[in-house]
């Protein structure tokens, strides 16, 4: 039973090569050319030719498909064709700031949703489970843009606590730059670890039913031993799943959530990106953002078998 | 086995009883009608005409005359809330059409066949999965231009893979049932049992799955326009009212508060809804009762 | 004095009494048997002797464990005499593991809980307990996971577990239900023998007569929750003075008349002919696109049966009667070989090409509960063969016909206005009998058809079972690991072991003289209440 990591990561790299190709196509068939864009409507015929020439753009559409991906195989995503530099410079620049926010708030996520699950679950049906789960049957409900207004009119606005937007840099000092990344982290923190609470609580009660809960508890395990000896272990397989998902979904509210804060991540370049036309940009954020995704599916999907003896082969 | 048989089976009076006395269905249902009302009310009347601009009505709070205020161009927030809950139901709802005509018949059909069919479908899911609606909705956007239609694809082919999950993994728990078996010494094949048989099972567990999407499909919408990546003005849309209140917080916070509210209600409803319904259907949730 | 006294208890959940009155005790290194259909009360019993009972229950009356009150004792104290002074044993194996931990770690930590002893010390415990049920350390390290072992080893280290700590009670909830007769033998000797070591008491829950007569120094006779009848095991089950237990005594040996053996009015053509059958499944994954060693679950199986002859196919199970049985009813395709009914050739058909083998061949299914669709009436359920006719018949015909086949099982028109979850377990079975006879087949394949039956149930099944083959000529081929089904209905018996046929004959004859060895294990192993009675009115006096 090697089989099942080599299977998961064979998946994977189908998975990333068909997206390219979707991701490729999809950004061919646009109207409008890029070498006319670049360099305005003033340009002769010629002067347009030439640059098609030099981007590549005249090469058959198979053979743009594999420079494209060998380029991104090296890192080198071409050059951007309003600012005139490589797009892995504008990208690495961004993602400075657009991965650590996911990352913090995932998180930040996990670290409230798992103890509130456990809590939950541990006390079915009590007052403290009625209302965690109402507050979180709320929290999935709000949308985080919206909640970052509400964040930034009581803390920036009202308490003056942290600044409503925009972003230092990480030269200015982490402490500076972690600030101003608090509001929208836990804007984006809290709907989800609502989620996470949700799915946490279901997983284990769904467990706690179990026969082999039963057995443990005919040991003479008391109740709460067995939640975090039995129950917890097998929980997480569900909650792996989602939390899995929910970095898709997190990236992509970094994405809406930088433009409530004016932060300069990725999301803000991609948008600049479709109002100025510069595909390329668009094309390799969306290819490196799908890519993240599969890799992070691919994570969850090699940490089952760490939890579950059963898709792990004898040692 | 009992209780699984009997549960399953059971039927319209005692049904509704247990809707009924299900909290989370009766506010979910609610909501969710008082929202499709409203939505509809305002195609035959709204308090104010929300195309037309009264400058010298700007930025005011709410008020008898305007109970949710105005905007910055005079108009009445309550009227384009109205408006606007159109929009998000029209995207959530025919987003999830897409998924679930699309999906489930992928999904049941790889549960039937099984095999190579079964693995490509599953691929396909991956492929999709990997694409969330806003970076569907970046590149349509980036190809096509800016549009209301944009959200609703976006959205719903990221649906497409979520009920093909959910068919495929019901119809997979049905399928090898002896019932399934008793059908196919019947002599019926494999696109009839699903008919007879495997859809009818697994529509409860779609109807859950479907109330859950219209929530998430509410909700993207919402994000998708708000970002400029949905309906476009004058259209009122919901996340535009609030990308429109963001620079005005400190003016006009009741710009941001409705429609915002407007939003979280909905989706609140909907997915109450999807709960309630999983554990009134659910056979399980009743042997915790 | 006695170890388990338990006085007057009723057990009510919500508003729902469960249990009545109930006395029942246990001295040490005796082995009570606690006995009655499903819905008797049984498991609640067990657990509420465990005190694990489900939210809502509310217990009355006294429930002594050495002297201690159980129903008075907190939850703390109670975790302090689970694991340690009383154990379980569940029914299902297969789902009373933590998948996701060692046996070791699993037997170990009962140990380690209550003895406040070591990783080394515990993990050295539960190494000579595994050893003790029959699972050294040398071919079952502690290391290896549930997943690893098949049913009966999944059971023992449930018994480890339970035993681990020697404690004076041990509860043992339906232990071998789950598991084919062979393995049943296995597992009782051991608790058996671990009973009599540590001179524990033993509460040995069954709805299986035989199995609780082979076992027992007393039994309790349970229904609707009431105790009929206790007292000394072979003087309760051969005096029989409750009528119940005369009832219950009678259904589990219960034999169908069959007036005359229709094998025996000669049809000479061969009904069904099976030509060296072979099924492989391709092995598990061993690497990316490469599959480990096929499997062969059915092996070169030849056979004929004439028509309206009966004949069971027995066997422990893994052994590829149910596999073979699909194959017959085409819903699997053969790896090799024909099968022939009524001199068609059915292997190499289409589904569409299939219609008139179908009309002629229909099945039984184990489970009455699962082999109806819940959201269709019984009206659309039986008929549903009827798609099989080349011309569809209209609804009055539909209808009448379903009246009909309704009429022959004992059930009435009425019936086929309802949803199958109206009906009991057994009703059920009728109404699975009834559509398989609606289009009047020659062959009848039932699978385990009263295995999950109550027995008094299952004894009337058989009747229906048997009169059907004697009045409309209906051929069976009857799988089950349960010989006294296969003795009470079938003239012919086939053995099945490992995916061959090793042995076929006479019922009768193979029942009392089995040649193979595989024939030898299951008769030997085969619970039979004749012979435990006898063997324990000896026992007794």
């Amino acid at each position: 039973m090697i089989a099942y990591p080599a299977r998961r990561i064979a998946i994977a790299i189908v998975t990333l090569v068909l997206a390219s190709i979707v991701v490729f196509t999809m950004l061919e068939i646009v109207p409008g050319d890029p070498a006319r864009i670049m360099l305005g409507m003033n340009a002769s015929a010629e002067q347009v030719a030439q640059l098609r020439h030099q981007m590549g753009l005249d090469a058959p559409l198979l053979l743009r498909y594999l420079h494209w991906t060998g380029g991104l195989l090296k890192l080198d995503f071409g050059q951007s064709y309003t600012y005139s530099v490589p797009v892995i410079d504008l990208v690495a620049e961004r993602m400075a700031v657009s991965l650590p926010l996911a990352l913090i708030a995932l998180a930040l996520s996990t670290i409230i949703a798992i103890p509130v699950g456990l809590y939950s679950a541990s006390r079915r049906g009590g007052t403290g489970d009625t209302i965690a789960m109402g507050t979180a049957q709320l929290g999935v409900a709000v949308p985080n843009f919206w909640f970052a207004l509400l964040l930034i009119y009581l803390f920036a606005v009202w308490l003056h606590w942290v600044p409503a937007g925009g972003f230092p840099g990480w030269d200015a000092g982490i402490g500076l730059a972690l600030k101003s990344l608090a509001l929208p982290a836990l804007a984006l923190a809290l709907p989800q670890a609502a989620i996470l609470a949700r799915v946490a609580r279901s997983a284990l009660i769904e467990v706690l039913s179990e026969d082999y809960i039963r057995t443990a508890r005919a040991k003479g395990i008391p109740r709460r031993a067995v939640l975090w000896r039995h129950a917890l272990r097998n929980a997480m397989i569900p909650v792996l799943t989602i939390m899995g998902l929910q970095f898709a979904f997190l990236l992509a509210g970094t994405i809406i959530i930088e433009n409530v804060f004016y932060l300069p991540g990725l999301g803000r370049l991609v948008f600049q990106a479709i109002n100025q036309r510069d595909l390329i940009v668009v094309k390799s954020v969306v290819m490196l953002l799908v890519a993240i995704v599969i890799v992070v599916n691919l994570l969850v999907d090699l940490s089952y078998a760490l939890v579950d003896p059963r898709l792990r082969g004898r040692p | 086995m009992t209780l699984h048989a009997s549960l399953l089976g059971d039927r319209s009076a005692s049904l509704l009883r247990r809707a009924l006395s299900n909290r989370s269905f009766v506010i979910g249902l609610v909501i969710a009608v008082a929202v499709a009302a409203v939505a509809l009310i305002s195609y035959v009347w709204t308090p104010y005409d929300v195309t037309r601009l009264v400058i010298a009505d700007r930025t005011r709070p709410p008020s008898l005359a305007h109970w949710f205020g105005t905007d910055h161009f005079g108009r009445d927030i309550l009227s384009m809330i109205m408006v606007g809950a159109r929009n998000s139901i029209a995207v959530a709802l025919v987003a999830v059409g897409i998924g679930m005509g699309i999906g489930v018949p992928l999904g049941c059909l790889a549960a039937a066949r099984g095999g190579m069919l079964d693995e490509a479908v599953m691929r396909l899911n991956d492929l999709v999965f990997a694409f969330p609606a806003l970076l569907s909705a970046i590149m349509i956007t980036a190809v096509f231009g800016p549009g209301a239609l944009n959200a609703i694809i976006a959205i719903g082919i990221f649906n497409i893979p979520v009920f093909a999950r959910v068919a495929r993994a019901g119809a997979l728990s049905i399928w090898p049932r002896e019932f399934i078996l008793a059908a196919r010494t019947a002599g019926k094949g494999k696109i009839l049992i699903t008919i007879e048989h495997i859809l009818p099972n697994i529509a409860t567990l779609l109807l859950v799955q479907g109330s859950i999407q219209f929530a998430l499909g509410i909700l993207a919408e919402a994000g998708l326009s708000y970002v400029g990546l949905g309906a476009q003005p004058p259209m009122p849309s919901w996340g535009r009212m609030l990308f429109d209140a963001q620079t005005r917080m400190t003016v006009a916070p009741w710009m941001a508060m409705f429609p915002g509210m407007a939003i979280a209600i909905t989706v609140l409803g909907f997915n109450l809804l999807g709960d309630g319904l999983a554990d009134i259907l659910d056979p399980r949730s009743r042997r915790r009762q | 004095m006695s170890l388990l006294e338990i006085d007057n208890l009723s057990l009510n959940i919500g508003d729902q009494p469960i249990l009545k009155d109930i006395d029942i005790s246990v001295a040490p290194g005796e082995i009570m048997g606690l006995v009655g259909e499903s819905g008797s009360g049984k498991s609640l019993t067990a657990l509420t002797i465990m005190q694990l009972l489900p939210f809502g229950a509310h217990t009355t009356g006294r429930v002594t464990l050495g002297g201690i009150d159980i129903l008075a004792t907190d939850e703390e104290r109670m975790c302090l005499l689970r694991g340690k002074e009383v154990g379980m044993v569940f029914q299902e194996p297969m789902t009373a593991l933590n998948p996701l931990k060692t046996i070791g770690e699993q037997v170990a930590e009962g140990i380690r809980w209550h003895n406040r002893a070591s990783r080394a010390e515990a993990e050295e415990q539960a190494r000579i307990m595994l050893d003790r049920v029959g699972l050294p350390a040398e071919k079952f390290p502690l290391s290896r996971y549930p997943h690893e072992l098949s049913g009966g080893q999944r059971q023992r280290v449930v018994i480890a577990i339970a035993c681990a700590l020697k404690p004076k009670l041990l509860i043992a909830d339906e232990p071998t239900t789950a598991l084919d007769v062979v393995l049943q033998v296995q597992i009782l000797d051991l608790l058996r023998d671990l009973v009599t070591e540590n001179r524990m008491g033993l509460l040995l829950i069954s709805h299986d007569l035989a199995v609780v007569t082979e076992m027992t120094d007393r039994i309790t006779i349970l229904r609707r929750g009431e105790v009929l009848e206790a007292g000394k095991t072979a003087e309760t089950l051969s005096r029989q003075r409750h009528p119940y237990t005369r009832q219950l005594a009678q259904a589990s040996m219960h034999v169908p008349q069959r007036p005359v053996s229709p094998a025996q009015e000669k049809n000479h053509t061969p009904l069904l002919v099976v030509e060296s059958l072979t099924r492989d499944y391709p092995g598990s994954r061993t690497a990316w696109l490469r599959h480990g060693e096929p499997l062969r679950a059915v092996d070169n199986v030849s056979f004929s049966m004439l028509a309206g002859q009966s004949t069971a196919l027995v066997g422990r199970s893994g052994c590829g009667k149910s596999t073979l049985a699909r194959m017959i009813l085409a819903l699997d395709r053969p790896s090799a070989g024909t099968i022939r009914f009524r001199d068609e050739t059915i292997t190499d058909k289409r589904e569409h090409e299939l219609k008139l083998a179908r009309r002629g061949m229909q099945a039984v299914f184990q489970d009455p509960y699962g082999s109806f669709d819940p959201r269709q009436k019984v009206e659309r359920l039986v008929t549903e063969p009827l798609h099989l006719l080349e011309k569809a018949p209209s609804r009055t015909e539909r209808r009448n016909m379903a009246e009909d086949a309704l009429a022959e099982v004992g059930l009435i028109p009425s019936d086929l206005d309802k949803y199958p979850h109206e009906f009991s377990g057994g009703q059920r079975q009728r109404l699975s009998i009834a559509r398989a006879i609606i289009t009047r087949p020659k062959l009848v394949v039932a699978d385990e058809p009263v295995s999950a039956l109550d027995v008094s149930i299952r004894a009337q099944i058989l009747d229906l079972l048997a009169d059907l083959n004697s009045r409309l000529g209906i051929a069976y081929l009857f799988i089950t690991h349960d010989l006294t089904v296969a003795r009470a209905i079938t003239d012919d018996v086939m053995v099945m072991h490992a995916g061959r046929i090793v042995e076929r004959g006479a019922t009768k004859e193979i029942l009392d003289h089995p040649q193979s060895e595989a024939a030898q294990a299951l008769v030997a192993a085969a619970p039979d209440l004749h012979r435990a009675l006898a063997r324990k009115l000896q026992e007794q006096g």
